[in-house]
């Protein structure tokens, strides 16, 4: 049986900056990842994980090279349609969680549904499913700052998961949490990729990047 | 997204800095508010205005000495208009207007061992109240014959029956002007005042009695009434025929009520303008406030536009819920303001004048819409465009 490529990164290059401070970040990287992978992303720090996770999430754009994601090419879209695509194929969790302050969990976990379009009771309910799967049922109306790293990031989690993307893009999610804290966050996405979300992680610990099934090394912006 | 759902958005946004938005929107409110009230009081003054000249009735034509608007001015000339040219004008007007006219000076009068002040001393003909409305509440004016034998009555106003007569009957009384005796023979009704004069600190004396008083033969003007509206053109035409067979151009104007009415209303008219203007521009501080806090929002926000863009935001999405935020914060404030402004409004007009003229709020409200959109135009523009990742990064 033949399993479909979700990602098809060839010979992404991608510059920064103008002229005097022009910064190669990646040199051509060629990536496939199939439908189900469970990927880590390892590198020292600069050599350009964050920001292929970042062309991988349509946040930002290549300077040259093709993607296809789910064999579709992606580099030639425009602004709406990436939109598009971040909103329902791609769920993003963030190192620094990135909640909005001043709205309550259940508010920041239904973040990503108000641009769907999808009927608010159902989106509640489905928010607050989510929210029960991470384990924060008792949490549902306070505000982001009044939880603990560890349950922002499942918070975070649970955003990501609203609009059932078939992609999870995670950078360094455990990377501002202790280390029960982040077995917690693993176990939840281990849990997801069992379920067959495809996932691509970014992580600096050798125990988190052990738990994924492929390892992907970077160096200087090119994979090892 | 529907629109309910921006709404909610913006709101939410909006409740999050609940002071920084209220004090937006008193800039607007304050705008808002200036704007009604001061173009109120304009047309308020000018309505009031507008009535006073009314009240002398449409029939009315003054002559004044001096040309208006000729080489000299009206103080410059000889004054020509004797009594002699007024009793001529009377004749050839004799069944298309009553003629009377307005002889005397400013003076003190007395009574026992009081005095009034700077009384105006009127001398007309009996036909008097039926040229100039003049309400007698007690007594009687003066008859033809009393005009004729230069009879020593008068008819005193409020001002002198307040100031001399505070606890006694005026009528039968006699007072003193210039060293004559004159009986009081009635009282005239207020008239108020206008154009700043005191309208009711005068009395009205036969112009023949007048003459002899003051040894003057010189009308400070002189009142036509035309017998109906339609006559009116006419008299005027024919007052001027006459009064130039004797008298040369420059000599006299003739003014009708609506020659005097366009006058004030042009000057009343800029009043009003200008008034608006004034307030107008503190509704622009306004609409600056509002833009200021929009790009101050903006950037504060930058990393929430960030996240919303990455969760599936489009620009549309964004701009609209600036643009929203900036219009509710003026339209809020337009609201208030129009309420506010209207209120104080009725308030001034029960001691001064205020009229709330519709086009005064009809054009603070789209001003304070036009705010909001204009001025959150540029944020929102500034908020949509940035690019997820930079938004995100930024700190
Ligand atoms: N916005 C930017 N402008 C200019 N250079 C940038 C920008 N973002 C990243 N870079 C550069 O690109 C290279 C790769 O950065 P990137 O953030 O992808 O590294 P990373 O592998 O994620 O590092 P870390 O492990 O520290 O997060 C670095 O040299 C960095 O300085
Ligand atoms: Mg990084």
């Amino acid at each position: 049986m033949k399993i479909d490529p979700v990602i098809q990164l060839t010979g992404v290059i991608k510059d920064y900056g103008s002229e005097e401070f022009a910064t190669t970040a990646l040199h051509g990287i060629n990536l496939t990842v199939y439908k189900g992978d469970f990927i880590a992303i390892t590198g020292p720090s600069g050599s350009g994980k964050s920001t292929l996770l970042n062309i991988i999430g349509l946040l930002d754009t290549a300077t040259s090279g093709t993607y296809l994601l789910n064999e579709k090419d992606v580099t030639k879209i425009n602004e709406d349609q990436q939109a598009y695509i971040r909103n329902r194929e791609i769920g993003f969790v963030f190192q620094s969680f990135n909640l909005l302050k001043r709205v309550n969990v259940l508010e920041n976990v239904i973040l990503p549904s108000i641009y769907t379009g999808t009927n608010k009771t159902e989106r509640e309910k489905r928010a607050k499913e989510l929210l029960i799967k991470v384990g924060l049922e008792d949490h549902i109306y306070k505000k982001p700052n009044q939880l603990s790293g560890g349950q922002q990031q499942r918070v975070a989690i649970a955003r990501a998961l609203m609009n059932e993307p078939s992609l999870i893009l995670a950078d360094e999610p455990t990377g501002n949490l202790d280390t029960a804290s982040g077995n917690e966050i693993m176990t939840i996405v281990k849990d997801l990729n069992r379920q067959g979300k495809t996932i691509i992680m970014i992580t600096h610990e050798n125990d988190i990047a052990k738990q994924a099934k492929k390892l992907v090394q970077i160096k200087d912006g090119k994979v090892l | 997204m529907n629109i309910a759902e921006y709404f909610r958005l913006s709101i939410n946004a909006l409740m999050a800095n609940k002071m920084r938005s209220i004090l937006t929107t008193l800039g607007v409110i304050i705008g808002v508010f200036s704007v009604i009230l001061l173009v109120s009081l304009g047309s308020g003054l000018q309505s009031y205005i507008t009535n006073q000249i009314s009240e002398l009735g449409s029939n009315i034509l003054f002559v004044i000495p001096g040309k208006i608007g000729g080489t000299s001015g009206p103080g410059e000339t000889v004054n020509r208009l004797t009594l002699t040219n007024v009793k001529y004008l009377s004749e050839r007007l004799q069944g298309i207007a009553l003629v009377s006219p307005q002889i005397g000076k400013t003076t003190t009068i007395k009574f026992a061992n009081k005095s009034n002040k700077n009384t105006n001393i009127w001398g007309v003909s009996a036909n008097f109240p039926d040229i100039i409305k003049t309400k007698i509440i007690k007594g009687t004016f003066f008859t033809k014959s009393q005009e004729k034998n230069g009879s020593k009555v008068v008819v005193i106003g409020p001002t002198i029956v307040k100031n001399l007569f505070p606890n006694t009957d005026p009528i039968g009384k006699k007072i003193t002007i210039s060293g004559g005796k004159y009986t009081i023979i009635g009282l005239s009704a207020s008239r108020g005042s206008s154009f700043g004069q005191n309208q009711d600190n005068i009395v009205v004396i036969p112009f023949t009695a007048a003459k002899k008083q003051f040894s003057i033969d010189i009308a400070n003007q002189i009142y036509l009434s035309a017998n109906s509206p339609a006559l009116v053109n006419l008299v005027k035409k024919r007052a001027k025929e006459v009064l130039l067979t004797r008298l040369d151009e420059e000599d006299f104007t003739i003014m009708g009520q609506e020659q005097i009415l366009s006058t004030v209303t042009n000057i009343t008219n800029v009043l009003t303008i200008a008034l608006g203007g004034i307030a107008a521009i503190s509704l622009l501080v306004g609409g600056i406030g509002v833009m200021n806090i929009m790009l101050v929002s903006v950037t504060e926000r930058t990393k929430e536009i960030g996240l919303r863009k990455a969760l599936g935001a489009r620009r549309q999405d964004i701009l609209t819920q600036f643009l929203l935020e900036a219009v509710m914060l003026s339209l809020l404030g337009g609201t208030i303001g129009i309420l506010l402004g209207i209120g104080a409004s009725m308030i001034v007009a029960v001691f001064f004048v205020a009229v709330v003229t519709p086009w005064s709020v009809i054009l603070a409200f789209l001003f304070s819409v036009a705010v909001g959109v204009i001025f959150g135009m540029t944020p929102a523009i500034r908020a949509s465009k940035l690019s997820p990742i930079e938004a995100l990064r930024y700190e």
